[in-house]
């Protein structure tokens, strides 16, 4: 209890809709140890990213609240940096500009100029980017702008990282390389992360505990798997550990069959015979 | 370097491919082709035409005219100069004659030539312009930013933006002269009737592709904008401005082209002396080099019209952080 360092106290959130409010969550409950890696998994449209825009503070819960080091949290802010799905860099400033942006904001009066340079220019060597640093968003691949959305996160010095989706636009690869990069800094850095995923592999490869969540709506915390293998971990000699294939097929069970999400191919069709058959 | 080698090698035609002769014949002959067939068919049209004031001139007809508006500008200046010398002569012995004696220094006071009526139309329609983007842009940011505004000023917007300037030239004409009273005015009445004019209709495509410009912002950016926490002076200055660059140049460049159109209308009406009034005197002289003059003035109106629209783009290009964004 004492080493609790972000909590989740029964999140709920309503949606309003013209039909009355809708319940995306329900009474969401989650500790959080400083230092810990938790990936949060579920099919989309479970509120993954919903629980993670709360805690960012970019929604509100409509009941319930979230506590950082004891304190609620209820806007948004620079402690809880958040990576997005799509990089979200500002497209007319270079990669140093987009990171400088942030440390700007963030250490104004704390670092001199010169400091805030070494820190931009720190930020971007973990990621392997301090090549680019003239470059504008357009003018770099998919991976090296999401790499830069992690520097720029990580530029805050935040109490908790948290990334939604970070790799779920790229391809196979670059996925890869950039999640070996992360638990490179992980280990360096040891950030409290949230991560949002859908991909069982880079759940079980890269976190401390995986969150899994029941489909929607009023969506809530289903199981949670901890998982203890030994840091560091290498995808190669993973792909053959039993403790690891143990792990992910726990996860795939809980996905394909105790939350199997059935998505109508044809909608309309579906929707008939749903009537036709509450008719019956 | 290497770019500096590549531009090199692009302009030097001893490197010119079949293909880059190709690509340039094509790109030269088919306007040159439209524009000599467009000569064609105005010559022998012209020819049918019978007015008051005899036949439409043709493209030769115009061309001489256009001669002619360029020797009596040279001749106009010459007078000027002409003018300034002999006063400043007179002056000067007046003044070894007796230093205490007072010497007058008068202006020049000549007819405006056509092409000190150009200018007198590029200042009018670059302030009246220049007015309606001052007004425009911090406007619709500040509209874009706020749905209530938004919605607030919107239905306005919507009535006073189809206004033509025929109809708001009167009022504008009444309020100046009322409010304006000045014994030593800085601007003539008629500059300020026709640059209110130009501002009140050129004011809506800006301040309308701005408000849109500043509501369209992803909401990506606006999130990490609120994550980082930016004042709202900031949030305006690196988020929402930046973002709303490459729409405001759109409502902007509607804007001047808009300005440079209502600008003549203005003229003629308010007796600017621009290129409006020049028309007007033309229409209203009637004699037969009127409709050769007036030809000029047309074409040289879409010229400057053309030339503006090209500055405009090549200012967007400049400012605008989006290099790739197709520009035509």
């Amino acid at each position: 209890m004492s080493n609790t360092h972000l909590e989740l106290s029964q999140v709920s959130i309503d949606f309003p809709t013209p039909s009355g409010p809708f319940r995306a969550l329900n009474k969401v409950n989650l500790k959080i140890d400083q230092g810990e890696f938790v990936s949060l998994i579920g099919h989309s449209g479970c509120g993954k990213s919903t629980v993670l825009n709360i805690v960012a503070g970019l929604h509100q819960a409509t009941e319930g609240g979230i506590l950082l080091d004891g304190r609620e949290v209820n806007e948004p802010g620079p402690e809880r940096a958040v990576v997005f799905q799509n990089h979200s860099l500002l497209p007319w400033l270079t990669t140093y500009q987009n990171v400088e942006l942030a440390v700007k904001q963030v250490f104004r009066g704390q670092k001199s100029r010169r400091e805030m340079r070494e820190w931009i220019e720190y930020n971007l060597d973990l990621v392997h980017m301090t090549h680019a640093l003239d470059k504008r968003p357009d003018e770099i691949s998919g991976g090296m702008k999401q790499r830069v959305g992690i520097a720029r996160a990580l530029a805050m010095q935040p109490k908790v990282l948290l990334m939604d989706e970070p790799f779920g636009a790229l391809d196979a690869l670059t996925r890869a390389h950039l999640q070996d990069s992360l638990m490179e800094i992980q280990a360096q850095l040891g950030n409290t992360v949230i991560m949002i995923t859908h991909d069982v592999d880079e759940a079980v490869l890269l976190s401390d505990r995986i969150v899994m969540m029941t489909n929607g709506p009023a969506a809530t915390i289903g199981e949670v798997l901890d998982v203890n293998l030994s840091r560091p971990r290498n995808r190669i000699a993973l792909a053959d550990d039993t403790d690891y294939n143990h792990l992910r097929s726990q996860v795939l069970t809980f996905l394909y069959e105790k939350q199997r999400k059935v998505e109508p191919i044809n909608p309309k069709k579906a929707n008939e015979q749903q009537k036709k058959a509450e008719v019956a | 370097m290497s770019a500096a080698l590549a531009t090199l090698n692009r302009i030097n035609p001893a490197r010119w491919t079949v293909t880059v002769w190709r690509d340039l014949a094509l790109k030269l002959t088919f306007p040159a082709l439209g524009l000599a067939l467009f000569l064609g068919f105005w010559h022998l049209g012209a020819q049918q035409i019978n007015t008051s004031l005899g036949t439409f001139p043709g493209p030769a007809e115009v061309y001489s005219q256009w001669t002619n508006l360029v020797d009596e500008h040279r001749q106009e200046k010459a007078r000027e100069a002409e003018f300034y010398q002999r006063q400043q002569e007179r002056n000067a012995q007046r003044l070894a004659a007796d230093p205490n004696a007072e010497v007058r220094w008068r202006d020049f006071n000549g007819r405006p030539t056509f092409f000190s009526q150009i200018r007198t139309s590029l200042w009018t329609v670059m302030a009246g312009f220049g007015l309606a983007t001052v007004i425009a842009i911090p406007a619709g940011i500040i509209i874009g930013l706020n749905q209530n505004v938004y919605r607030a000023v919107n239905p306005i917007i919507q009535v006073f933006k189809p206004v033509s300037p025929l109809a708001w030239l009167p009022l504008v004409t009444l309020v100046v002269s009322a409010v304006y009273v000045s014994d030593d005015p800085m601007f003539s009445r008629s500059f300020l009737v026709s640059m209110i004019t130009v501002t009140l209709c050129s004011l809506w495509p800006t301040l309308i592709n701005t408000t849109v410009g500043v509501n369209s912002v992803s909401k990506d950016l606006l999130n990490v904008s609120q994550v980082l926490r930016l004042n709202w002076f900031t949030h305006v200055r690196r988020i929402i401005i930046p973002s709303a660059i490459p729409m405001m140049f759109t409502g902007l460049r509607l804007s001047l082209g808009i300005a440079w159109m209502v600008l003549i209308a203005a003229e003629m009406l308010a007796q600017n002396p621009g290129l409006g009034k020049f028309v007007w005197d033309e229409f209203q002289n009637g004699s037969s080099d009127s409709l050769g003059r007036i030809c000029v003035a047309v074409l040289v109106i879409g010229f400057i019209g053309y030339l503006l629209d090209r500055a405009m783009l090549a200012l967007q290009g400049w400012v605008n952080w989006d290099k790739t964004a197709v520009m035509r």
